[in-house]
């Protein structure tokens, strides 16, 4: 199939394998973290870090939009779902995300009318459907998924519809990865940086990850070849004593993003003073909420939020698993307490998430599968 | 509001706080009770990794226990929310060793001769799609799950549920699917039961059908039957049905000459039986899909499943399909595939045998059987990579980005 199997390459990637092996210092251990999710389902979907050497450790970082809601926020959206009249909407990989009081699936369960959606412009179609109901988009995502709400709330006032609200969930990305690299306890040589928020906010803005904190960074694709190739580039950079901002991924990401995108955004959102993360906890200036010009269809203006935070259980470590300093397994209740089918860290709800994606498909011995896996 | 740090109240989770307590209850217990069970075949990598790796072994034999206070649609999506359901609720209270067995029917002999038995309720949503219909799948869906036994189908019953309103011409245009379907399979449909409930409280037309099978081979399939040493074969192309039905529910905006592969496997069985005597298990690859049987086959039998991923037979639009909405065709239903599990030596008369059948044309073995590790499904990936294929999880839901 054209545009998938080129990226799949099994030749190229041995020969890029060997190429990034031979650039290992003996003696010496690397740490990459792939901040984005997406990357994280890629290395795990096609077994990935089978190519790599054992000197080489990629650490899973926060870029997964469904990992670091807090539980408070489901709770609140349920509250919401709750009152009369309302449709809630969200993406898919919210329905199992578990709050203080159950998902979204389960208060669906128990009567309120929660859909999943594919996008911000479904949502809008229901409310147009159903003028008589209350039509609520819950957003989450970081820069990739913001302009498509930003979009919707454009349209919604073009229209002139008043059964349509956003809860907006919406995160940026630099603020987290700041949070990772003042992070006292974690020792990463580089980063795969995330690419399809790259497609939005560009490259240049991480310019700082390289010259100030002296780290190289090479924005990624979401094919395994595409991150091999990251992790080469990264790997030359440190041979070579650089630390730059690179761009393997520049078939989709523009060096200065896409300026479009960030002025819808710009139009209709503004940054948050603060915002919870789970695991992180509060981030400053690292959310965006609906501005004054789109207050008629701010979820936070039009309901009463209860806005009670919810702390994780003690045992939970998401926390750690999402800077990095923990691996998935290494979470005192990995696999046993948490599983995917009863998550209680969002870490293994999302397909994306370090966790589930551990669980699901990396939970094996590399040394004992080696006799079955040989064909 | 908590975005904006006002933070009024700290709540707990209790659910949470419980599901660890219970964890940590459930592990002591495993190890005061498995001390001194060392295994001499594969003496225990002693490393943390390994350590956690038997832990999550051992909480995934732990007897499954539905928690949920009311079902949610994860109950019926074929993976693990439904097998907990259905051993915890359903054969914790109708146990018996024809159920036990866990098989698509049961098999028992009256007066000598061998019987199957089985049921299957059809919800679809849209009733009618590209490649068939409820009506085709009602019958197609029993008479498989009889043949995949080595059965004959002979007789179904039909039972309907039909919501307040529902338009008589789509009723006769159901049945008159079943009807073919019927005939071409080679079974009557003898009895029935017709029950209308008011508007709202039925999606338009819900179908029951049953069916009886007679045996007439000495054979004895089943899931806890495969060996290492044995091959894994699919029938034909994997998902077409449930990518069908995606996007004929039309909310994808995604157009593709894609039909159903809804079909009758049994004369393509028969085919099958004629040409070996070494096949050990056939399930139909319904809800869950193949990666669904091949986790239940692992589990059932306590061995490891390798499979190829690029043997896997799969049409490109299902294939694009999959790539575009973040979904593992491995997990897509199909209503007219099976997987068979062939003794290893017999891998080769058993897909001449299909290959000569029209619904066996694309048959393909997609992997083998192994010995270690028990229970887990191992894909070795295109890109040459292993990963596991697990069990799924509630609904495949798409991802977002």
């Amino acid at each position: 199939m054209r545009f998938v199997d080129e990226f799949r390459d099994a030749e190229k990637a041995h020969a890029l394998a060997a190429r990034i092996a031979s650039l290992c210092e003996p003696g010496r251990q690397y740490k990459f973290m792939e901040v984005c999710g997406g990357h994280t389902h890629t290395i795990y979907k096609h077994g990935l870090e089978d190519y790599l050497p054992e000197s080489i450790t990629l650490v899973h970082g926060p870029g997964c939009p469904v990992c670091v809601i807090p539980m408070g926020r489901v709770d609140d959206t349920i509250h919401i779902a709750e009152q009369d009249d309302v449709i809630m909407t969200s993406f898919g990989d919210m329905m199992r995300v578990p709050g203080g009081r159950g998902s979204f699936l389960d208060s669906k369960a128990a009567g309120t009318d929660i859909r999943m959606v594919y996008s911000p412009l479904d949502s809008l179609k229901i409310a147009r459907q159903n003028p008589d109901k209350r039509v609520v988009f819950m957003a989450i995502g970081f820069e990739t998924t913001a302009p498509s709400t930003a979009m919707t709330l454009l349209r919604a006032k073009q229209e002139g519809l008043d059964n349509f609200s956003v809860f907006c969930n919406h995160v940026t990305i630099i603020p987290a990865i700041k949070a990772i690299l003042d992070s006292p306890d974690l020792r990463l040589d580089g980063f795969v940086g995330p690419g399809h928020v790259s497609t939005v906010i560009g490259c240049e803005v991480y310019q700082f990850i390289a010259k100030q904190y002296g780290k190289p960074i090479v924005t990624a694709g979401f094919e395994p070849l595409d991150i091999l190739q990251s992790i080469y580039m990264l790997m030359v950079q440190l041979a070579e004593g650089r630390s730059e901002v690179e761009n393997q991924y520049s078939r989709v990401v523009p060096w200065h993003g896409n300026p479009k995108a960030l002025q819808v955004i710009g139009e209709t959102m503004e940054l948050r003073p603060y915002f919870e993360w789970r695991g992180l906890g509060f981030i400053s200036h690292s959310a965006l909420r609906i501005n004054d010009d789109y207050a008629a269809y701010d979820a936070e203006r039009i309901f009463e939020i209860p806005g009670v935070r919810v702390a994780d259980p003690k045992a939970c470590q998401c926390g750690e698993v999402l800077k990095g300093v923990l691996k998935p397994w290494e979470c005192k209740v990995f696999g046993t307490a948490c599983t995917p089918e009863t998550p209680i860290g969002t870490c293994m709800v999302s397909s994306e998430g370090a966790c589930a994606a551990y669980y699901n498909f990396g939970r094996f011995s590399r040394e004992r599968i080696q006799e079955a896996s040989h064909v | 509001m908590s975005g904006e740090g006002g933070v009024r109240e700290q709540a707990s989770a209790n659910w949470a706080e419980e599901a660890v307590r219970e964890a940590a209850a459930r592990e002591q217990l495993d190890v005061t009770q498995s001390q001194g069970h060392a295994d001499p075949e594969h003496p225990v990598v002693r490393d943390r990794e390994q350590e956690v790796l038997d832990r999550i072994d051992r909480a995934r034999r732990a007897r499954p226990r539905v928690k949920d206070e009311r079902i949610t649609m994860a109950h019926g999506a074929g993976g693990k929310a439904t097998h907990s359901l259905i051993e915890a609720i359903f054969l914790d209270a109708f146990r018996n060793p024809l159920l036990e067995a866990m098989e698509d029917q049961a098999v028992f002999a009256v007066h000598g001769t061998r019987l199957a038995f089985t049921t299957d309720s059809y919800v679809v949503s849209p009733l009618f799609f590209p490649g068939g219909d409820i009506g085709d799948l009602a019958v197609n869906g029993t008479v498989n799950d009889l043949a995949v036994s080595g059965a004959r189908p002979v007789y179904l019953s039909a039972g309907f549920i039909l919501e307040e309103g529902f338009p008589v011409e789509d009723l006769r245009r159901i049945v008159r699917s079943m009807k073919a379907a019927a005939e071409a399979a080679g079974v009557q449909i003898v009895t029935g039961d017709t029950k209308v409930v008011q508007r709202g409280k039925a999606d338009g037309c819900y179908i029951n059908t049953a069916g009886v099978g007679v045996l007439d081979r000495p054979v004895s399939l089943g899931a806890a039957n495969a060996r290492p040493g044995d091959a894994v074969i699919v029938s034909g192309p994997i998902g077409d049905h449930g990518v069908t039905i995606m996007l004929a529910r039309g909310e994808l905006d995604i157009e593709s000459d894609i039909t159903s592969d809804t079909a009758p496997l049994n004369g393509l069985i028969d085919r099958l039986l004629d040409a070996t005597t070494g096949v050990r298990c056939i399930r139909d690859a319904t809800r869950g899909g193949v990666a669904t049987i091949l986790n239940e086959v692992a589990v059932a039998s306590q061995v490891a499943i390798v499979v190829e991923e690029d043997t896997v037979p799969m049409r490109a639009e299902v294939r694009g399909a999959g790539e575009i909405l973040g979904i593992d065709p491995l997990y897509v239903a199909c209503e007219g595939r099976f997987v068979a599990v062939v003794d290893g030596a017999e891998a080769e008369a058993a897909l001449a045998a299909m290959h000569s059948h029209p619904l066996g044309a694309e048959a393909a073995v997609i992997g083998s059987i192994k010995a270690d590790p028990p229970t887990l499904v191992l894909l070795k990936t295109e890109f040459g990579g292993t990963r596991i294929v697990d069990m799924l999880i509630g609904d495949p839901l798409p991802r977002i980005c």
